[in-house]
Formats: C-alpha cells, structure tokens, sequence
C-alpha cells in the first residue's frame, strides 16, 4: 500500500493501471483531459506498454476501447461530458453487445460550465444504456472505481459507465493505492456473434441485457458505495450523490444528524430508500448535476411525501453545488465574508498575446468589411475566443465540427459567402466529413483552419492534424487552386488580408490555412530542447 | 490544526507552484489535505483560484465554503478582493500589490491599494521586486508564500521541505535560490506582524 497525492482524474488513471487495464483511449476535454496525460506521463504504463495515445475524436476512442474489450483485455475510454455525445452511438450499443474484457468508459462532467458550454448530467447516458453508473465522492473512491470497476463490467458482462464532475476530477488528495492486478491475455469472445449487432442476434442480446437488470440493480443495493447512516433528527432524511456528500458532511463536521443515504453506484439502491422513506417526513435530494435521482424519487415514492431539491427550487436549478448552497437548502446559518468590492472588474480569458489567431481574425474581419457583419461560424478551441472584444469576429460554437457544416447550411439559405473558423484538432476531431460535404457541393463558403499545431484550449496535447491538413483537404477533393497556406504574422497581414479577399470573392469552396505554432507549445519545445 | 487557503491570481501566473509547495509541506507532516484547481478555459489569461485546505482531521469538501477561508494568498492586488466573500471574520489577505492588467478596464492601481488598505487583517507586499532583491526574479511566488508561512500552520523549516521535495530534482541551487525567496517574504511578513 503506497499513499500518493493525486488529483480525480489522476486517481481514475492510477486506479486502471492498478486494477490491470490494456488500453487508454480518448479525445482531450476539460476536465478529463488529465487521465491520459497522467498515463502518458507513467513510468510504469511505459514499461508495461499500455497503449495511451490521443485518438482522434471521442468516437473512435470508444470504438477501439470496445475493440480491446472484444479482444479478452481491460480498456477504459476517456472523456469530457459533450464527448459522450459523439461517442454515443458506440457506447449505446457496448450495452447491447457486451463485453469479453471489461471496458470502463469515464464521463466528466462539468456543472457550472467552468469550460463548456453546456452541463449535461452522463448519468442519463448510463440510465439510458442500462449499465450500472459508479460516481465517486472522493479521490479514494475514485481510485477504487477504476480499479474494481473492470470486474463488475465483466461480471454483468456490460460496460461501466464512471461518472466524475470538474470538483473532483481537478482536485487534489491522499490516495491509497492496492496491489498490482495482472493484464488479461488476449481472447475471443466465447460466442463469435456476440458483437454483431444484426437484428436477430441485437434482439437476444437487448434480451439479455434486460434480465441482468435485477442484478445490476441488486449491486447497487449491495454495493459498498452506498450506505445508510442512521441519524436522529427524522423530520428531514438525506440523499447525498457523490461528492454532494462532502458538501454535507462538511456542515456537520462530519456528523449529520439526519438519517443519510450516500449514493455512489447506480441504479439508485432502492433498499436504502425505502428504508429512508419509511423512517422520515420529508427527502431532501443532493445531486450535483441534473436532478436524476429526485425525478425517480418522485415517481418511485409517488405518495405524497414530500421531496425537496433542484425540481421545487429548495436548490438552484443549475449550476454545481458547494457547502453554503447544501447550508441553505438545510437551513443552516453560514457566515458570509465582505461582499466583492465594486471595483473588482471581470477579468474573461483571452487569446495570449501573439497567438496567431489574433492575426488570423485581423487579416479575416478587414476582409470582411465590404460583406457585412453575421457570417461567420467557428467552433470550438482557443479561437473561440475571437467572439470577445476587440475581435468580435465569429456568430457561432455550437458543438465541435459544426463550423463548416453550418456555412454550407447558411450559404443554401443565401448567405454568400459564408465563412468557417475550425482548429486543426477540431478539423481532424469532425471537420473533416463536414469538408467532403461541402466538397460535394461545391459550397460557395471559405473555411479557415486556424493550424496551430495542436490541441490549445485543453493545454497543447498532441494534434492529430500536424503536418496532415493541405494533404487531407486534397484528398477529400478540394480544388488544389483554392487550398491558401499563409503564415498568420502582423507582418504579414496585407498579403494574407488580400488572400482571404479573393477567395471570399471566388464562387466555391475555399480552404485558407494559416499555419504558425501555438506559442505556449513553442515555449514548451524550447525549453525541453534547451534541457536536453 | 486545520488551515483554509484561498489561491488566487491570472492565469498563467503559476499559483499552482505555491499550492504544490505547500501540498508537500502537508504530505511530508502526514496532514490530510485537499486541493481544488482551475484548469481549462480560464488558464488563458482569465482569474483563476485554488482551494486549499490542510487539517489534521480527514477533509470533506474539496471546496472552501464562504465566509470560512483562514487566507487568502493572492499574487495580483485586485485578485485579493474578489475573494472577499470567502474570508473569515478575523482571516488574514495576503497580497502582492504588483498589478497584472490585461483588460481594458482594469482600475487605477491607488483604488486597489486604498480598498486593500482598509481590510482590517492584511500583508501586501511588492513580491517582484523583493523576489528580484533575493537575485531571482521569478521567484516572486515564493516570496509571496514566505510572506503567507506565518499563518499557514507549517513552519517555516516544513515548508523549506515542500520546497525540497518539489524542486530537488532541479538541483541544489534551484532549492537554495526558492529558499531564500522564501525566508525574504517571510521576514517582511514579520516584520509587519
Ligand atoms: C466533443 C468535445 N470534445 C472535446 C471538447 C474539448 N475541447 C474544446 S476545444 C478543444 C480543442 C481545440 O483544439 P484546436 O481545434 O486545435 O484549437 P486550439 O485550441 O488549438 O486553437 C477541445 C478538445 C469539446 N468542447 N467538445
Ligand atoms: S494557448 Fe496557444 S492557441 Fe491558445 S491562445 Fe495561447 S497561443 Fe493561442
């Protein structure tokens, strides 16, 4: 037993190479990013050689997590909540072919929005795909999860879904780690038609998934993630979901003295709350998150009694919890500090200084000038900051890839020239297919891939677009006339102006590609280059 | 003992140095300890904070609930105050007064140090320059951490082991250099006390 400081994320990734995993597959995402990169910086996953290499998007991560899995050996797949949307096609299915080696995908999520722009709740994912939800309330839990977790995917032969929010994933604590788990050899599944989705084996497979349900939910009852801490005061019981415990605990020092049930396997444990039901005259539910549990709890007690939370506004609909809205919702006075003097100005992150994008929308909004204001549609990454003042320069980010996709949308309604701000990782994450379909039809649209050689806005992780891009916008077919590398320097800004210039002029598509490093990864490089 | 430290400063000023120190002077004591960062979105030049909490008894909350925060050690002037709601009555600001302006409205500099001047429990200190004085001008976050050692519940020679244990593999004179960064901020504190 060795106790090491750890972050969540880090603990998540210790907690798998523990508990004997093969393979690492994700997509860079606050605030998950930090499993694969404490993995990619683990002496021991070198050593042992567990594949830990950045896929290009959250989709193929799941897919070839599952392809570890069909192979007999432990695989987990990584990534932020939005993430799960990509992958959602794969990691629906999982649940209906099952597993040979145990496969743990890992969902983090964000509320608040500290960096995303929504605060999806994954647990309906798991809920949704009928696989049992584990959400840690500490680090230590964190750990054990990922380390016990591949076993209860293989002992209901169905992948587990590990859910952590950005508290837990970005903080730090003493985590006591166990002994080492061996690999798993490489082996086929015992039924060679287990993965083939037909509908005839689909059906029998959708049918097995069914019945294990009594025993994925008997786990939860049995599970010693979840407890029943017995307390005087009844008028009130307690339901505290993850790290919503800490939070409780936190006002009482530890001792609550309300009847408690802390939910940290899913599906909810029914025994517990019956139990809390028959004890006490009222519920007060605390999920960080969407309020899942308190839905079911409404439907599942549906007799009158009455349950408190985000639905009746006891607690704040949105936004993550901490001590002093549990303090609330229980009545509990808490002390308050000065307010924030008036003085204190907003201060919203910016592009750095230098960065290229800078240069990119200067060049860009003067080409812009003689079209007018409302076209251009970016996505998501650094350059998302281009919205913010002074540059002011993109009208949307919706999801990842949606930059191109939605000039070619607004160029068939008319908005001629549309134009597209993409990332190169973001380009290579879902770009791509976008770009063949305006390929296809010829959409009169400019896309910029703004090429900074890497992953930015997630701290400068490998791209997998680095030193591909001119070579993938040729080979989906794009006019070789009409593909402009530029460098994106102020010195430069009169001949790259003029290039955007013609191209926004040109009736088709264009691809514009300024390509200049991301400078926090050049410093990077410099000073390791320097060390050694 | 338990001791709840707000962090707070720009991204990219590097707080999570000092919370790192600190974090292995608490491990090396074998304190319970946990630390809320910020990573993401708000690294690129935006605020950023980090909760610290050191206690004795296991910790529950990774987050510092408002009013309860015994510091706050910030290493910009306006930072300082925007944490205000999370100080105890009776908690100590520890500030650098060297401001980092990166939007247009930052507020003149005498408005700041007029509203850090009127808190009744407070250490601000030019850390830039006193880090330059030691012959390291980077080391200003440690300086700033010397200048918090009074109040952190470590001593002055456990948080010289944090600085060890994070910086030994650098070499020896990367170690003698932060640690006397660490002792100058210390003494201003001090002699300030
Ligand atoms: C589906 C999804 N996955 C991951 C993320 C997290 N994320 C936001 S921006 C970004 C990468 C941006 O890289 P790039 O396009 O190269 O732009 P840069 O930040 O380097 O300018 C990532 C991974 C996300 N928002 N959505
Ligand atoms: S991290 Fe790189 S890409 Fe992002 S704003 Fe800074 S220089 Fe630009």
């Amino acid at each position: 037993m060795q106790k090491l400081l750890l972050l969540g994320d880090e603990a998540i990734a210790q907690g798998a190479i523990d508990g004997g995993i093969s393979g690492f597959y994700a997509y860079p995402g606050t605030p998950s990013t930090e499993i694969m990169e404490f993995v990619q910086h683990s002496k021991e996953a070198k050593e042992k050689g567990i594949p830990c290499v950045w896929s290009a998007n959250e989709k193929t991560a799941m897919e070839s997590a599952i392809g570890m899995s069909y192979a007999g050996k432990r695989a987990m797949a990584q990534m932020k909540h939005v993430g799960l949307n990509v992958a959602a096609d794969a990691f629906v299915n999982a649940s209906i072919t099952g597993v040979n080696g145990g496969l743990i995908v890992v969902a983090a999520d964000d509320p608040s929005m500290h960096s995303s722009q929504n605060e999806q709740d994954s647990r309906f994912y798991g809920d949704f795909a009928l696989i049992p939800v584990l959400e840690p309330s500490n680090q230590q839990e964190a750990y054990e999860m990922a380390y016990n977790g591949f076993e209860i995917s293989e002992k209901y032969n169905v992948p587990v879904l590990l859910r952590v929010t950005t508290r837990l994933a970005h903080s730090r604590a003493g985590v006591e780690t166990s002994d080492k788990k061996t690999q798993r050899e490489m082996s086929l599944p015992k039924d060679p038609r287990q993965f083939v989705l037909l509908p005839a084996i689909a059906r029998r497979n959708y049918k097995r998934l069914l019945e294990m349900q009594a025993s994925i939910k008997q786990a939860s009852n049995e599970s010693k993630y979840n407890k029943y801490i017995d307390g005087a005061d009844k008028k009130t019981g307690i339901v505290a979901c993850g790290i919503a415990y800490n939070y409780l605990m936190e006002n009482f020092d530890g001792n609550c003295p309300h009847p408690v049930v802390k939910i940290s396997q899913y599906p909810i444990p029914e025994n517990h709350l019956r139990k809390l039901r028959s004890e006490c005259e009222s519920i007060l539910v605390l999920e960080d998150g969407y309020p899942l549990v308190e839905k079911e709890l409404r439907g599942f007690f549906n007799e009158g009694i009455t349950i408190n939370g985000r639905l009746n506004g006891v607690l704040p609909r949105d936004g993550e919890l901490n001590p002093n809205i549990v303090a609330k919702a229980l009545n509990l006075p808490f002390g308050e500090g000065e307010a924030i003097p008036e003085i204190v100005k907003n201060r919203p992150p910016s592009l750095c200084m230098g960065c290229g994008h800078r240069d990119v929308y200067n060049a860009m909004n003067e080409a812009l000038i003689p079209y007018g204001d409302g076209r251009v549609f970016s996505d998501i990454g650094c350059y998302t900051l281009g919205a913010l003042p002074p540059f002011n320069a993109i009208n949307s980010c919706v999801d990842m890839g949606a930059s191109i996709t939605m000039a070619i949308g607004a160029a068939d309604a008319g908005l001629v020239p549309a134009v597209a701000v993409i990332g190169d990782s973001t380009f290579t994450h879902s770009g791509m297919t976008g770009l063949l379909d305006a390929v296809i039809k010829n959409s009169p649209i400019v896309v910029i891939i703004s090429d900074n050689s890497t992953t930015g806005m997630t701290g400068g992780q490998a791209s997998a677009a680095k030193g591909r891009i001119v070579n993938i916008c040729k080979g989906l077919g794009v006019d070789p006339d009409h593909i402009r590398v530029l460098n994106p320097l102020r010195k430069n800004h009169a001949e790259n102006m003029a290039i955007i210039q013609e191209e926004l002029a040109y009736n088709g598509l264009s691809v514009v590609i300024p390509q200049r490093e991301c400078i926090q990864t050049a410093i990077k490089t410099k000073k390791a280059a320097l060390k050694s | 003992m338990k001791t709840d430290i707000i962090l707070a400063g720009v991204g990219g000023q590097g707080i999570l140095t000092i919370a790192a120190t600190i974090g292995m002077a608490a491990v090396n004591k074998n304190l319970y300890l946990k630390q809320a960062e910020v990573h993401g979105m708000s690294q690129r030049g935006g605020d950023v904070q980090s909760n610290l909490r050191i206690s004795d008894k296991p910790i529950y909350s990774d987050l510092i609930a408002k009013g309860s925060a015994d510091i706050i050690l910030s290493v910009e002037p306006m930072e300082a105050l925007r944490y205000l709601p999370y100080l105890r009555k009776g908690g100590y600001v520890i500030t650098n007064i060297v401001p980092f302006n990166n939007i247009p409205d930052y507020p003149d500099t005498e408005t700041i140090m007029n509203r850090i001047n009127e808190l009744p429990d407070k250490i601000a200190l030019d850390a830039d320059q006193i880090a330059k004085d030691t012959g390291n001008a980077r080391a200003s976050n440690i300086v700033m951490l010397g200048a918090a050692a009074p109040f952190l519940g470590l001593s002055i020679e456990e948080l010289e082991g944090g600085i060890k244990s994070l910086f030994g593999r650098k070499g020896e004179e990367v170690v003698e250099m932060n640690i006397k960064a660490l002792h100058a901020g210390y003494d201003f504190a001090k002699s300030k006390m």
